[in-house]
């Protein structure tokens, strides 16, 4: 059955304070930690700091705790652009990048936990590895029989323009970790993510390989596990459309009855 | 213990192909439920509070036995498709799943039935 009570060891504690030394413009980030190793319960630790010497964004306070306060807190963190997918954390309720994530646009503490539903490596860092096996399922390359030009393989500009708000996930798995059907079957289903990385090569005019991808997405539990909640594309940093891409993949297999 | 490689586990079993049709029927009987049910209910209430004879002539006035094999018949089946996706959304194990699976859908039917013989009785019955 699906589980309505936390397992043992996961009911969140209340951890330590940091306080801020001097500064009037003081912001509280609560941040969620856990080391498994040590056989204690995840801690909520209170950080105080002073944003007229941080940066705008989370992710600069995030740092900044890690480099002046505490170093031991652990967190993914690469290009602070929004353009890795490294720092996607659960900010203030909702699955975010830190580093495109104003401090501003939080009203009260700033809650910072890892992205739900994920086993938990170490504080902010969740295990990822069935998500990366799963975009590896769907074959992820573009696949042609015919053989290559000597130079590119061309597209037309409409053909091209059917990749747009595809070809931008950088995959944070912000949108897979927010979809209620991915933490209850997520060993089966795919998720938003990987979906729409299945939908952006069965919409690329290049590959040849459409019919396959469709037999393999075929699957009650692949596929349609997805009940359009749209929490997918409420969440997506990118602004993009994972759920339309799902409903895409259903309509591709429906006409293809 | 278990060492088997996470995409071996992801691809597991393969692909059912079977998902298509679920949803296609879900679809379409519920898009069939919207002119049965409207016309259910603005039918129905011409007899709401009506005796047993008055409910029996209603039931078996024209079209209406057909109408309401229908309704009960795309009724039950959609039930049936949805509570399947709610027991393989929220029970886990496979031998609970098919067991629920089987009992759910021996009782739709089963019910869905009586109902299909109700109005037959009261269409045909003295």
């Amino acid at each position: 059955m699906v589980e309505f009570t936390l397992p043992a060891n996961s009911k969140v504690t209340e951890g330590k304070t940091f306080k801020a030394s001097g500064g009037t413009n003081i912001k509280t980030f609560r941040i969620y930690r856990y080391d498994p190793d040590s056989g204690q319960n995840p801690r909520l630790d209170s950080y105080e700091v002073d944003l007229d010497k941080c940066g705008p964004m989370v992710l600069d306070a995030l740092i900044k705790i890690k480099n002046e306060i505490d170093p031991t807190l652990a967190f993914r963190r690469s290009c602070r652009e929004g353009v890795c997918g490294s720092c996607a954390f659960n900010i203030d309720g909702t699955n975010t990048l830190a580093c495109t994530k104003s401090i501003d646009e939080i009203k009260g503490d700033v809650k910072v936990y890892p992205l739900p539903h994920m086993p938990v490596i170490k504080d902010l860092v969740p295990d990822l590895n069935v998500p990366y096996a799963q975009y590896r399922s769907i074959e992820p390359w573009l696949q042609a029989d015919t053989q290559p030009p000597t130079g590119e393989r061309l597209q037309s500009p409409e053909e091209r323009e059917k990749l747009d708000g595809l070809w931008e996930c950088i995959l944070c798995f912000c949108c897979q970790t927010s979809c209620p059907s991915y933490w209850w079957n997520g060993d089966r289903y795919l998720g938003p993510a990987i979906l729409l990385q299945a939908y952006r090569w069965i919409a690329d005019s290049r590959d040849e390989a459409t019919g396959k991808r469709l037999d393999s997405l075929d699957d009650p539990f692949r596929l349609f596990r997805c009940h359009t909640i749209m929490n997918c594309t409420n969440t997506c940093p990118k602004g993009l459309n994972p759920g339309k891409a799902i409903a895409e993949i259903k309509k591709a297999l429906v006409q293809r009855r | 213990m278990e060492l088997r490689s996470h995409l071996s586990r992801v691809r597991g079993l393969g692909a059912s192909h079977e998902g298509t049709h679920h949803f296609w029927v879900q679809r379409i009987s519920g898009i069939a439920l919207v002119p049965l049910v409207i016309w259910f209910v603005l039918s129905v209430s011409s007899v709401i509070g009506a005796d047993l004879a008055t409910f029996k002539a209603w039931v078996g006035t024209h079209y209406n036995p057909v109408l309401l094999i229908l309704l009960i018949a795309t009724m039950f089946h959609h039930a049936f498709l949805g509570l399947q996706v709610i027991i393989e959304d929220y029970v886990h194990g496979e031998a609970a799943k098919l067991t629920t699976l089987i009992l759910v859908k021996f009782a739709v039917y089963l019910i869905g039935a009586c109902a299909v013989f109700a109005v037959i009785r009261l269409t045909f019955g003295s």
